[in-house]
């Protein structure tokens, strides 16, 4: 069996700000780290290595800093880590994110099984599992919190849904995208760093690839513009009613169904 | 984006070609001539070059033919033949949206014994359903539904797709959107539609620290999921005049590598932490029993019920339930405090939630300093006539508790 896990690097907080003037993320001074969520997918990776023997890849893209986390991922025990790396790659949405990881782990080797983590902290969207799986052209299934069974062809699974916990046997080649806490993350080894310090990463640009067109890549490959972002309506005011107690319960009766907190059946 | 671009059959002399660029942007490499990430788009190549080799273009990119898709599609959410009422939502954006531009709302229905589930979709307004009711679709797998999905849209070929931020939709949509080669704009919050079919989709990011406003200009059909409860539904029409279309496909397009042996139910405690909705009892309360005023409360609300130290330390409610510094931290979307007086051990644990709502006598009282709604009142009074105010409302729409099940305990 041999497994890819895909990471990718985050800014080390969630509150970021932006220029009110220009509209425009401030990143200055923000730290990075690898999204959290990256950390369960690859632990959940590691797992099997030590089980079953299965080498551990981990795959990312970004701009050359994020050589960091893949540093971060072989002090774990991965035992290999590719960076998709080029100008023509940056400003990718889901679908541009998805499509070059794909061509990267089709040059990188074939994989039995990828493990993406829920979702990022940052783009928050939990697609591109999906989208690669697609590309990749194999099954995928998501909210896997538990692993029961690996065998030679396939793994058995328990996803966690709303309201159901549902047991799927999938069969290899297939993409998992893991919950948090489907196992303990462990922590960097200091061993590990030392061992592995000189360990090469091997960097993919566009010309590495099979597909070249970098009309497919990046902002040109991204279906989807962002027209603006702007900060959010905060709840910062605060409001002071008085009065009866019937039109104080009025009120607020009115302000629970006004913003859903009351569903009527139907 | 404009472009330049080189005709190969032209190069003749490419050590004279390269030299063109200020910016060595030029390389030539296995007899191609190519242009690298140095250049700066100055176009000298093009006026000091040979005629022929390279060439200005505006943009490359074939641009799609709205007018070929056309409505808006609905991907009815459902487990075991109910409709999750995301859905009911997505119909009544979906019907504002194709008034705005003239064109039809169409549903997608797939699964095994659904198709009796398609005259309910009818009240909501779609003009036609789509039913793919099949035995392989019994189960959500991912190879056969984003089959059904494809075949459906090749069918009627939408402008824009709705799916329900589920579990299922999270993973279905993005699947077919990529099979599109379209985007997909994951949890919305906010939808428009220009008039040239162009959807304005709103969703927040960085954990919901800032808000971006995403445009598909180019692609079609344009995906966008939304969550539950971000849009209302819309009351149902009495005599609705939308037909239901049954589809087939072939069988041997539904195999799929997932195979499913086991669907349990979920009977997981929710701890106040993940509690979307609590309501928290403090000192104000007179009596043990009063706890049952609190606790209705909370049961309408689809609700937990939580407390202060001093109610914890009285033995009227479980260490569990304990909010602040000695307690647990939470987060709800809304919290409602009832004759609590807001000690900073109690706000530490709880001053982060999304909607503050606090029910005091006393008006001097400090948790009205981080409440966003300060109520100066009786909870005596006020929460007995608001419980009675709910109930009633609830009761008003409850015609199918089958679906109301659904809906009070489907969170997603």
């Amino acid at each position: 069996m041999k497994i890819a896990v895909c990471i990718k690097q985050v800014p080390g907080t969630a509150q970021v700000e932006i220029d009110e003037k220009t509209g425009v993320l401030k990143r200055d001074g923000v730290e990075s780290k690898m999204n959290p969520y990256d950390l369960y997918a690859m632990e959940t990776a590691l797992r099997f290595k030590y089980d079953y023997g299965a080498p551990v890849d981990v795959i990312t893209m970004g701009p050359p800093q994020c050589e960091a986390i893949v540093r971060e991922a072989f002090m774990m025990g991965v035992d290999r880590g590719i960076i998709l790396s080029d100008r023509k790659f940056g400003g990718a949405d889901v679908l541009a994110t998805a499509y070059a990881l794909s061509q990267g782990i089709r040059k990188a080797g074939n994989y039995d099984l990828i493990i993406c983590g829920k979702q990022t902290t940052d783009g928050d969207t939990a697609q591109v599992g999906s989208e690669l799986a697609e590309f990749l052209n194999i099954p995928h299934v998501t909210n896997v919190c538990r692993v029961l069974k690996v065998e030679e062809k396939s793994i058995t699974v328990d996803l966690d849904l709303p309201m159901h916990i549902e047991t799927a046997a999938i069969q290899f080649p297939c993409l998992i995208t893991v919950e948090k806490g489907i196992f303990e993350p462990r922590l960097p080894s200091f061993k590990l760093k030392l061992a592995t310090a000189d360990r090469k990463i091997e960097w993919l640009a566009l010309k590495d690839l099979d597909d070249r067109n970098e009309m497919h890549y990046g902002l040109n490959g991204s279906p989807t513009q962002v027209k603006r972002i702007f900060p959010p309506e905060s709840h910062s005011e605060r409001d002071m009613w008085k009065g009866s107690a019937s039109e104080l319960s009025d009120r607020l009766f009115e302000m629970l169904k006004d913003k859903k907190f009351l569903q009527q059946a139907r | 984006m404009p472009q330049i671009i080189i005709n190969q059959t032209q190069v003749k002399d490419p050590q004279s070609l390269i030299a063109l660029c200020p910016f060595d942007a030029l390389e030539y490499m296995d007899g191609i001539l190519s242009i690298n990430s140095g250049c700066r788009m100055c176009r000298l190549c093009i006026k000091n070059g040979p005629a022929g080799v390279f060439e200005y273009v505006e943009d490359v990119r074939p641009s799609v033919d709205k007018s070929l898709w056309h409505g808006i599609a609905v991907f009815a959410d459902q487990t075991g033949g109910q409709i999750h009422p995301v859905t009911w939502e997505l119909l009544g954006k979906a019907a504002e949206l194709a008034a705005k531009v003239n064109q039809p709302v169409y549903c997608l229905l797939a699964g095994h014994n659904v198709t009796t589930a398609a005259p309910g979709i009818l009240e909501y307004g779609p003009d036609e359903v789509y039913v793919y009711d099949m035995p392989e679709l019994e189960h959500y797998r991912i190879e056969p539904y984003s089959a059904v999905f494809e075949d459906f849209i090749n069918k009627v070929k939408p402008s824009v797709v709705l799916v329900g931020g589920t579990s299922v939709g999270r993973s279905l949509a993005p699947r077919v959107a990529a099979r599109f080669r379209t985007g997909l704009t994951a949890d919305c919050t906010m939808l428009d539609i220009r008039p040239n079919t162009d959807l304005d989709q709103i969703r927040p990011a960085y954990g919901g620290n800032i808000m971006a406003h995403i445009n598909t200009p180019n692609h079609r059909p344009q995906f966008a999921t939304v969550r539950y409860k971000i849009f209302s539904a819309p009351e149902k029409i009495a005599h609705p005049k939308g037909r239901i279309i049954k589809c087939e496909i072939a069988p041997a397009k539904l195999v799929s590598a997932i195979k499913v042996l086991e669907v349990k139910p979920k009977r997981r405690e929710v701890g106040i932490e993940d509690a979307e909705v609590i309501v928290v009892a403090g000192r104000g309360l007179k009596k043990q029993e009063d706890m049952a005023m609190i606790q209705k409360l909370a049961t309408v609300l689809d609700g937990r019920v939580a407390s202060t130290r001093s109610l914890i330390e009285a033995g009227w409610t479980d260490p569990k339930q304990q909010i602040g510094l000695s307690g647990r931290t939470v987060k709800p979307k809304l919290i409602i405090t009832c004759g609590v007086s807001g000690a900073i051990q109690f706000v530490a644990g709880m001053n982060n939630s999304e909607l503050i709502v606090a029910i005091n006598e006393d008006e001097k009282a400090s948790i009205f300093k981080i409440a966003h709604i300060g109520i100066v009142g009786d909870m005596y009074q006020i929460v007995p006539a608001l419980i009675n105010k709910i109930t009633a409302y609830k009761a008003s729409g409850n015609d199918n508790p089958a679906e109301c099940l659904l809906a009070c305990g489907g969170k997603v």
